[in-house]
């Protein structure tokens, strides 16, 4: 048995790599939406399952429950066709084998020790641009998988430490942006050489058993936690359902319904009453539901650690082929939308089973804009960002205005970053009054953004919220919509599907304009301090 | 030429007097008073006689610190860019934690208080719309209306071209009644708008404290015939003229801390350990630091709260909430946790007899036997109360885990040592040092309590305690170098580069800070300029600080010089060049050093006729390892240089108590510090 002082010790060290490799990451991608959105994650898993072991404090949440099933496949592909060995690093970014999306790539090496797999180090990385019909790969208009990008299975980059040009090379012809998504990849690279060298420094020192049993006493403790959580809950059984406004094809909603069994330390997840699949890039695989579930009930159960044992008192029903348990070629590119709503209905089931442990919904969008166009010189540029709004009131405090989504930890890269880099000129970067859902604690304020474009410009937009708002809790009011606008020979225009269209054109000059939703509110408005409405009026975020 | 360092703490004012002729020096202490800082202050330099026979001051003040961590700043006013008055408070879209989305946030300045002008400078520094003064001035009155004691002026882009607000700034100067004015560009021309609005507005919000301060202080002086100069310690280890930190006060967020670690690289260098961790236990917190090669640690930013950043060099020092002060107890899952609440020092420890009822790492001290409870530390409190360390300990620790009350004492002590250990480890191991290359040089008056277990835990070479560990911040200020960092955005690409231009900007850079040092007249032995350039490949957005070795005047400066050290600091970070992707310099980083006169701590060194017989005091019963030992005891300061000190033992002096545990011994070298190490 393990003292517990050196597996407190261990897990520190053990988390303190993954962060490590992150932050290398961060430090040396060339793209801003891993190295200033932090869309990233690393970590170590299991050697035969592919089960979290570890995660950074620092990585994108919704990866650390989707990283698991990436390193499955790899682990599957092994035994399918043998020969790894030492210093192979496998490459993907397959949705329905790792889930997430195209733009998403993982690298996948093992460790060796004595002669056998010990465990997995694994990184991934948002990639600017990998194909497909819209520059950033949020294709809106998708109806299958080839019109977002290029997907590849998981190959072997790197064969006993040799690197395969033959698919750098595919993978150069295959992007707009070529020099940027190399510049990723090389970051990945030098995250895992960092993570090796300490992992293996730190199985010098401790030993390959002791950690080992490390492992197993994390996700041991990992269940006993969650299991108590879950015993805290009254049984029963907790229905919530919200709605996609639509998958960008079709303009019928979505429902995302969830029927949630808490029988004492074990809870069910239904998702049988929700949307069978879409023909728009709404979808999202079996592997995708599980992650955002995961990152949902990290978010209620904070204390729970990050690894593969907190989902074990809990089981998923998710028809396979529906909308949640999606299969090739089915599109996925704006799953992030569906697993916000996922997300949320997850919160509202828990607040009815319990008020005190409520969140008001997110607000619930990522709005992923691309921009692109040609520079004088003829080079192509991308810019493509995703934009905050607020957080549910909760009964701690008023929600968090201008925050990240509960799937990320990305923050926003500044303006000035955005206009050294790109042809564009924002002209307002705002809170946005009104946006925000009231309560006793009200949600936080989502924000206005507007840019000019100073050359000719082509627009896409994925977003979502633009017909049914987040919701309150416990008596709280809904948020405000998400809005979408541009001028254009001076008419302001809005896309059909409300928050998704792609190949919009704007002159130099002409302008668009993002508004995005607060959070929704918690508790009774009624109940508001008068001091805090006063504020509110004071400072503009209630008109 | 006689100098005085000053620390001001929350309990204690710390004085470290030196005569640079001589080489003779005195030490202080005298109880702080808060919210009436300077009559402490002053006490304190009566000690060593006359004020007036003062040549100069050096302080280390946490009033910036405290102003902002308690929020006590000023009421500030904003001036920014149409469209972009909530950048303040957006942040850069982030949240508080990972998991968990509870809590939300207040910027230092409210929404009304920010106020909107026409203006716009582009990326490339070309001005789109030139600003309307008529409007500035508008919303200057406004502000002032609105009752704004200090104004903040951030455009979008300044850092490109600070044309329309320096513009600005002048047209507000002459409305504003005060001198309580902060200029974006002036205070960090650096591109990213967040940042550079947050430190620039945490300036304004520090200037009326920390100015008024200085004035308190400045007075205080004259009235008793100072007539020498009177300096203030920076977060980054140097030290400034009081003008210039009444301008940037936001740069003396750590001055007291980084005072610490300065004077304990500097000890820790005399003593020939050139690589060591720093760690300053106070009552509330302990601060660590890395020194490698006998250099200090940097940081270009800082966090001081959630939402609150402030980006200016400074030595990198991480801190927990693990201190003398900190309350134990016992979580609803049955878990020793020691802090990170704190009884502070009112009503402080149980044993202190002040009201505090509930156990703190003090208290566990006290009931091992490893303080001494009839000689506190200081000298404010005649002595400490055992019985209400024991009943404290008892009633919050032991009964709710069911154990001895000897053991749960021992327990809290065993907690805080792992906390601490952790922050070490974070600063050390996690950064790829071996921690046994490394010497822990605790300061502060309680981190030689913990040295000997911190070894052990850590696995570090010796720990270095130096010969007055309570008055080291005081001693910093005293041998702190005197320093001016300037930050400037360039945004250059390498291939091609006009050397020649980028030549002119560095001279320029050097010479402005260079006249920041020679204003401050402090004697200097030599003064050094030091280049840094930010930079990165084309594309990406974060960079790497490149040391670049030129002259003053930038002479040698060429593209091939730049490629080369680009490469070296590129491949020590991450393992791969990018061959064939363009080289961009970012930002150009100047730092203007006037080297200290070398102090000598061989002043400090134990004097001839000491013996290790003299120096011994009756033995007493410390708890070590689950059972009372035998412990010797000396009067460490009579202890002399070469002496071999077994332990258990405990070596008391009027600042601090040093714990040597059994199994490790002590020697005192030749400067008078002690060397902790295992026994052979």
């Amino acid at each position: 048995m393990i003292d517990p002082v050196t597996l407190a010790i261990l897990k520190g060290r053990l988390e303190q790599i993954a962060d490590e490799m992150d932050a290398t990451l961060y430090r040396s991608a060339f793209n801003p939406i891993i190295a200033e959105a932090r869309d990233a994650c690393h970590g170590l898993y299991h050697a035969t399952t592919g089960d979290t072991l570890v995660q950074g404090a620092s990585g994108l949440p919704i990866f650390v429950g989707a990283m698991a099933f990436a390193v499955k496949a790899v682990i599957d592909k092994v035994a399918r066709e043998g020969g790894l060995v030492e210093a192979d690093v496998f490459l993907f970014n397959d949705p329905y084998e790792g889930g997430t999306h195209l733009n998403d790539f993982r690298l996948v090496r093992p460790v060796f020790r004595k002669g056998r797999v010990f465990c997995w180090i694994a990184s991934v990385g948002h990639w600017l641009d990998i194909g497909g019909n819209v520059p950033g790969g949020y294709n809106p208009k998708a109806t299958e998988s080839f019109q977002e990008g290029v997907r590849i299975p998981p190959v072997k980059l790197m064969q006993a430490g040799r690197m395969n040009q033959d698919i750098l090379d595919i993978l150069a012809a295959n992007s707009r942006v070529a020099t940027s998504n190399w510049g990723d990849l090389n970051g990945q690279l030098n995250a895992l050489d960092l993570g090796q060298r300490r992992f293996e420094a730190l199985l010098d020192e401790y030993g390959n058993d002791v950690v080992a049993e490390a492992f197993v006493a994390f996700s041991d403790r990992a269940e006993a936690l969650m299991r108590a959580a879950l015993r805290e809950l009254p049984d029963g059984i907790y229905s919530f359902d919200d709605v996609l406004d639509n998958d960008g094809i079709v303009d019928v909603m979505l429902p995302i319904a969830l029927d949630l069994t808490i029988e004492g330390d074990g809870a069910v997840l239904d998702f049988s009453r929700s949307a069978g699949p879409a023909q728009g890039p709404v979808n999202i695989s079996y592997s995708t539901t599980i992650a955002a579930c995961y990152v949902a009930l990290k978010h209620v159960f904070t204390a729970v650690p990050a690894n593969a044992g907190c989902l074990r008192p809990i089981r998923f029903v998710v028809p396979d082929g529906s909308l949640l348990g999606a299969r090739a070629p089915r599109p996925v590119a704006g799953y992030t939308e569906t697993i916000l709503r996922l997300i949320g209905v997850i919160f509202g089931a828990l607040a009815k089973a319990d008020p005190s442990r409520a969140t008001a919904a997110p607000f619930g969008t990522i709005n992923a804009l691309s921009l692109s166009g040609a520079r004088g010189d003829g080079s192509r540029w991308v810019m493509f960002s995703f934009f905050g709004g607020g957080l549910g009131g909760n009964p701690d405090s008023d929600g968090l205005s201008h925050a990240n989504n509960p799937i990320s930890t990305a923050t926003i890269p500044p303006v000035e970053i955005l206009e050294a880099a790109y042809p564009v000129l924002f002209t307002q970067w705002a809170l946005r009054a009104n946006s925000a859902g009231m309560g006793r604690h009200r949600g936080g304020l989502g924000a206005v953004y507007e840019i000019e474009a100073l050359v000719d410009t082509r627009v896409s937009l994925l977003g979502e919220r633009g017909k049914v708002a987040p919701f309150g809790v416990a008596g709280g009011g809904q948020a405000g919509l998400n809005r979408f606008s541009w001028t254009q020979q001076g008419e302001t225009l809005s896309p059909p599907m409300v928050s998704k269209i792609t190949d919009v054109s704007l002159a130099a000059g002409e302008r668009l304009r993002l508004e995005t939703p607060g959070g929704g509110g918690w508790g009774d408005p009624a109940e508001r301090s008068a001091e805090a409405a006063a504020r509110d009026k004071r400072l503009g975020y209630v008109a | 030429m006689s100098i005085v360092g000053v620390d001001v703490g929350g309990t204690f004012t710390d004085l470290f007097f030196c005569d640079e002729a001589s080489g003779a020096f005195r030490i202080a202490k005298v109880p702080s008073n808060r919210g009436d800082e300077a009559s402490g202050f002053l006490d304190g330099l009566r000690v060593f006689g006359a004020v007036s026979g003062l040549d100069a001051i050096v302080h280390g003040t946490t009033v910036g610190t405290n102003a902002l961590l308690e929020r006590g700043g000023a009421r500030v006013g904003l001036i920014t860019t149409a469209g972009f008055r909530d950048v303040l408070e957006m942040r850069r879209r982030d949240r508080r934690h990972t998991w968990g989305l509870w809590g939300d946030f207040v910027p230092v300045v409210d929404r009304d208080m920010r106020l909107e002008v026409g203006e716009r400078t582009l990326a490339d520094g070309s001005i789109r719309q030139a600003v309307d003064l008529g409007e500035v001035r508008a919303a200057a009155r406004s502000l002032l209306e609105l009752g704004a004691q200090a104004v903040a002026v951030v455009f979008i882009n300044a850092y490109a071209n600070p044309a329309n607000e320096r513009a600005a700034v002048a047209a507000v100067r002459e409305i504003w009644p005060n001198s309580h004015l902060a200029c974006s560009s002036q205070i960090l021309p650096e591109i990213r708008e967040f940042e550079r609005t947050s430190t620039t507005v945490l300036n304004a919000y520090l200037q009326p404290v920390v100015g008024d301060y200085i004035e308190r202080l400045d007075a205080a002086l004259v009235s008793d015939g100072f007539a020498g100069r009177f300096h203030i310690v920076q977060s980054n280890g140097g030290v400034m003229s009081t003008a210039m930190a009444r301008a940037m006060p936001v740069r003396t967020a750590l001055s007291g801390p980084a005072a610490g670690v300065i004077a304990a690289a500097a000890i820790a260098h005399a003593a020939g350990f050139a690589d060591v961790i720093t760690g300053d236990l106070g009552g509330t917190s302990f601060d660590v630091s890395l020194v490698v090669g006998g250099e200090t640690s940097r940081a270009t930013q800082a966090v001081i709260d959630f939402g609150l950043v402030i980006r200016t060099p400074m030595i990198e020092i991480a801190t927990i909430g693990a201190g003398g002060g900190s309350i134990a107890s016992v979580d609803a899952g049955a878990l020793l946790q020691v802090g990170p609440e704190s009884a502070g020092s009112r009503p402080g420890p149980a044993c202190y007899g002040q009201g505090g009822m509930r156990p703190t790492l003090t208290d566990a001290n006290v009931l091992l036997g490893r303080i001494n409870a009839e000689r506190p530390i200081g000298g404010k409190l005649s002595r400490l109360d055992v019985d209400a360390s024991r009943a404290a300990i008892a009633a919050h620790v032991a009964e709710p885990l069911g154990i001895d009350v000897m053991a749960a004492a021992e327990a809290i002590i065993r907690v805080a040592n792992a906390k601490m250990a952790g922050a070490i480890r974070l600063v050390s191991i996690e950064r790829g040092h071996d921690p046994q290359r490394f010497a822990f040089v605790p300061f502060g008056g309680g981190g030689a309590l913990h040295a000997g277990a911190l070894l052990r835990e850590v696995g570090l070479k010796a720990a270095l305690v130096p010969r007055y560990p309570g008055v080291t911040s005081a001693l910093g200020c005293v041998i702190a170098d005197i320093r001016h960092d300037q930050v400037q955005t360039v945004n250059l690409a390498l291939d091609g580069l006009d050397a020649e231009a980028l030549r002119v900007i560095l001279a320029g850079e050097a010479q402005a800070a260079l006249a920041v040092v020679q204003a401050a007249g402090l004697v200097v032995q030599r003064i050094d300029t030091e280049f840094v350039f930010d930079m990165h490949y084309l594309g990406q957005t974060h960079a790497v600080s490149v040391p670049v070795e030129l002259p003053a005047d930038g002479t040698g400066l060429s593209e091939v010089v730049v490629r080369a050290a680009f490469e070296m600091a590129y491949q020590s970070s991450f393992s791969r060049l990018l061959p064939g992707v363009p080289a961009r310099i970012v930002t150009l980083r100047t730092a203007c050093i006037g080297r200290r006169p070398h102090f000598d701590l061989l002043a400090m060194a134990p004097g001839a006729g000491l013996s290790v017989e003299a120096a011994v005091r009756p033995s007493r019963r410390v708890w070590f390892d689950g059972a009372w030992h035998e412990a010797a005891i000396y009067a460490r300061l009579e202890l002399p240089a070469g002496a071999v000190i077994a332990g258990p033992a405990i070596l008391e002096q009027p600042d601090a108590t040093t714990v040597v545990d059994p199994g490790l011994s002590a020697r005192v070298d030749g400067l008078g510090n002690l060397i902790i190490e295992r026994q052979a």
